[in-house]
């Protein structure tokens, strides 16, 4: 890598397009992940707000800064943009867009055309939210589930938002289909199956749960819709149907989606922590297999939502027991992230400090999920602020902070700039004590009796939901903190090298930022992946 | 970028986009089977409601289509274009039949008062308004994609008119017979499932 390589910023892909349309048409899988990454931003940035105005709400008893029914919209707004157009599609849709090609050493992914139109139905769903917002009755006050029958009967903007979420699952689920087939088709010659690095792994397995899930929800949107205008009475017990049928179909995508939401956030640490500890991971192929695992064992544990629903004892008896069985492959994984440190020689950067923080929150998570799987607590607990703490745990302290620990990880990859790391530090510390400080006081007030999803509580909670409170505001302005440094970068131009960190995949032996047919001479595969003898050679060599 | 075409790669995403479609199904199907499972009498009742003669032609007609498209992507691949045309029209025209008498179907229904809120649904039996309002929904979803499968034969004729299907090169007509087949498959399952249901 002797001569000067034109990055892709400045090669279209197809060539001769200019300008704005050099994005707007591109078949380019790094643009196409660039694109989402705004997008994503965006979303985030507006649903953190949004929560914290609900936290800011129940800061104090009775109507703090908005009423009950703003507050219902304002915590189904929340969710949806929060699972559907951010933890759902960012890090596949934005790091398994740039790298997983060039993970597997391919130079684009299979389908560059049905990439693109995943990216716009992508556009399309949010624009459709937004639209929910502001036309009609109103953000619909449901909550993100839009259980029967209140989704049927209210008289909010249900079926525009039903149609955001419908289209946004085909854009997953059409993602989904480019990488399985990508990863089938494209790796470069040499890359075995157990060549290929954990996150495209990750990704892999994401990748079926969204082609296995996404339609049963589709169909179930698509249900909930022709209910609301044509009242046909498939979920009404007047008129022979069951309202239960509609939690078993919502959920048997709902459930496998949140392993859609932390498997690739997995596959993020899986390669981050190797790194940083210049040792291989542990246990290669048993990440591999339990990320596998976890996607099928995911799939069968829907009506773990639905203890309290009026199922039949034998079916609680048999999601439970399920549902503790997917906490098998888990541990496997956080097992093998501890051992592969053990012993290693720790580098300390940001992106090994997020991963450690989300190996930290989400066995919080984890944990607290037994909780909530064995039938008999959960009776205690459900629908309580427990299961608020619990899940956001494991989405934000897991896939929130994964998500930071990827844009830390391969910032300079994409941009070919470093970040500050002494203000990347403060932020992550930061958000760290505020997320603790925020969902701790959650479990508690949960095990003590406070609904979720209410307004307002008795005088016993409120120092609770004050502390709560508090906490929300130091998390964001921990998060902010993060993509403010991020941002700032972009000024400071402090250019960074081909491999800053002394990776081993295939991304970091191309340049920063890579070029548009991300390699230059025929990539080189390794035996195993995270082989860091040549890494260890040459900062041997530097000393 | 101009490594030859990856034809299997090209068929496997369309295989998951199928298995997909498939699941989409499942979901109703999911909802057929628990309903039958509390109502079997008025399913009984509803599956004599409906016109044998009239699905039965249904399903034979998307027999036939099923196979006059598979017999249009081999008359491509044997370089008979004239056939392959006539072939795609005949399969085309196949889904028109098979529209029109759907069309005349729920006309027959509407006419007997057997729609979602019409008085004897609401008034009658709870199974028999869940068994029309599947047969509806079903069968309404069912005649969306007949529709989408029609638009796909159709741009696969006319590239075929253009030269853009060849021998060489077909995928595109290959997997627009594969989605083809997918919406007779589908019938197959619908077919028995309400008119026979006895």
């Amino acid at each position: 890598m002797t001569t000067e390589h034109q990055s892709f910023y400045e090669t279209p892909a197809p060539a001769g397009l200019t300008g704005i349309k050099a994005w707007l048409l591109t078949h380019d899988h790094k643009r196409l992940g660039l694109m989402y990454l705004w997008a994503v931003f965006f979303w985030l940035i507006l649903a953190l707000f949004l929560g914290l105005a609900l936290r800011t709400e129940l800061m104090s008893i009775g109507e703090t800064i908005m009423s009950a029914e703003v507050y219902n919209a304002t915590f189904t707004l929340h969710g949806v943009i929060m699972i559907f157009l951010f933890v759902i599609p960012a890090i596949p849709a934005i790091f398994g867009n740039f790298f997983l090609p060039i993970q597997i050493g391919a130079d684009d992914v299979f389908f560059p055309r049905l990439n693109l139109f995943s990216w716009y139905l992508f556009m399309i769903g949010g624009f459709f939210a937004v639209i929910a917002l502001f036309a009609g009755d109103g953000f619909p006050d449901t909550g993100w589930t839009f259980y029967v029958p209140f989704s049927v009967s209210t008289e909010s903007n249900v079926s525009l938002t039903v149609t955001a979420a419908f289209i946004l699952g085909m854009s997953s689920m059409l993602t989904g289909l480019n990488f399985v087939t990508t990863v089938h088709r494209m790796r470069v010659k040499g890359m075995g199956w157990m060549q290929i690095p954990l996150f495209t792994w990750s990704l892999y397995a994401t990748a079926w749960v969204q082609i296995l899930a996404t339609p049963v929800v589709s169909i179930t949107f698509v249900l909930i819709i022709l209910e609301r205008f044509l009242n046909i009475g498939l979920f009404d017990p007047d008129k022979g149907g069951d309202p239960l049928l509609y939690q078993h179909l919502f959920w048997m995508y709902s459930h496998p989606a949140v392993y859609i939401m932390i498997l690739p956030g997995m596959g993020v640490i899986s390669e981050i922590i190797p790194v940083f500890s210049r040792k291989a991971i542990f246990g290669y192929k048993g990440i591999v297999v339990s990320s596998m695992a976890i996607a099928i064992a995911g799939s069968l544990v829907w009506a773990h939502h639905m203890y309290t629903s009026g199922m039949s004892d034998v079916s609680v008896f048999v999601f439970s027991l399920l549902t503790f069985l997917v906490a098998i492959p888990t541990a496997v994984k956080v097992f093998s992230w501890i051992s592969t440190m053990y012993k290693g020689s720790i580098l300390m950067t940001p992106p090994l400090l997020l991963s450690l923080v989300f190996i930290y929150l989400f066995t919080v998570g984890g944990l607290t999920g037994l909780v909530l799987g064995a039938a008999g607590p959960d009776i205690h607990v459900h629908d309580t602020q427990f299961v608020v703490s619990h899940f956001h745990f494991t989405m934000f302290g897991g896939t929130g902070f994964a998500f930071f620990a990827a844009l830390h990880f391969w910032w300079p990859k994409m941009f070919g700039i470093m970040y500050n790391f002494k203000r990347a530090y403060i932020g992550i510390i930061l958000a760290t004590i505020g997320f603790i400080f925020h969902y701790i006081p959650m479990f508690i007030l949960g095990m003590q009796g406070m609904p979720r999803r209410y307004y307002d509580y008795l005088p016993q909670f409120e120092t609770g939901n004050f502390l709560a409170g508090f906490g929300g505001y130091l998390v964001v302005a921990g998060v902010m903190m993060m993509f403010i440094n991020l941002f700032l970068s972009f000024r400071e131009k402090v250019e960074a090298a081909a491999d800053p960190w002394g990776g081993t995949t295939l991304e970091w032996s191309i340049p920063s930022p890579p070029p548009v047919h991300n390699f230059i001479d025929e990539p080189v595969v390794k035996d195993y992946p995270y082989d860091f003898s040549e890494v260890i050679m040459r900062s041997k060599k530097e000393k | 970028m101009d490594k030859p075409v990856d034809k299997t790669g090209i068929k496997i995403g369309m295989w998951i986009f199928l298995y997909s479609e498939i699941i989409l199904f499942g979901g109703l199907f999911v909802l057929y089977a628990v309903y039958f499972h509390m109502h079997p009498e008025s399913f009984v009742e509803g599956g004599l409601k409906l016109d044998r003669i009239f699905g039965a032609i249904n399903t034979l007609v998307l027999l036939v289509s099923s196979f006059t498209v598979a017999a249009s992507i081999t008359a491509i691949q044997r370089s008979k274009k004239m056939h392959a045309i006539w072939f795609l029209l005949f399969s085309i025209g196949c889904g028109c039949v098979f529209l029109i008498i759907k069309y005349f179907e729920w006309g027959a229904k509407f006419a007997k008062d057997l729609y979602p809120n019409s008085d004897t649904l609401l008034d009658g039996e709870p199974g028999l308004n869940v068994f029309f309002g599947l047969y509806y929904t079903i069968t309404g979803l069912h005649g969306l994609h007949v529709i989408i499968g029609m638009v796909l034969l159709l741009i696969s004729l006319i590239l075929v008119i253009k030269n853009k299907v060849t021998a060489e090169r077909y995928a595109m007509l290959e997997n627009s017979g594969l989605y083809w087949h997918l919406v007779d498959l589908i019938w197959i399952f619908v077919f028995p499932l309400f008119y026979l249901v006895l």
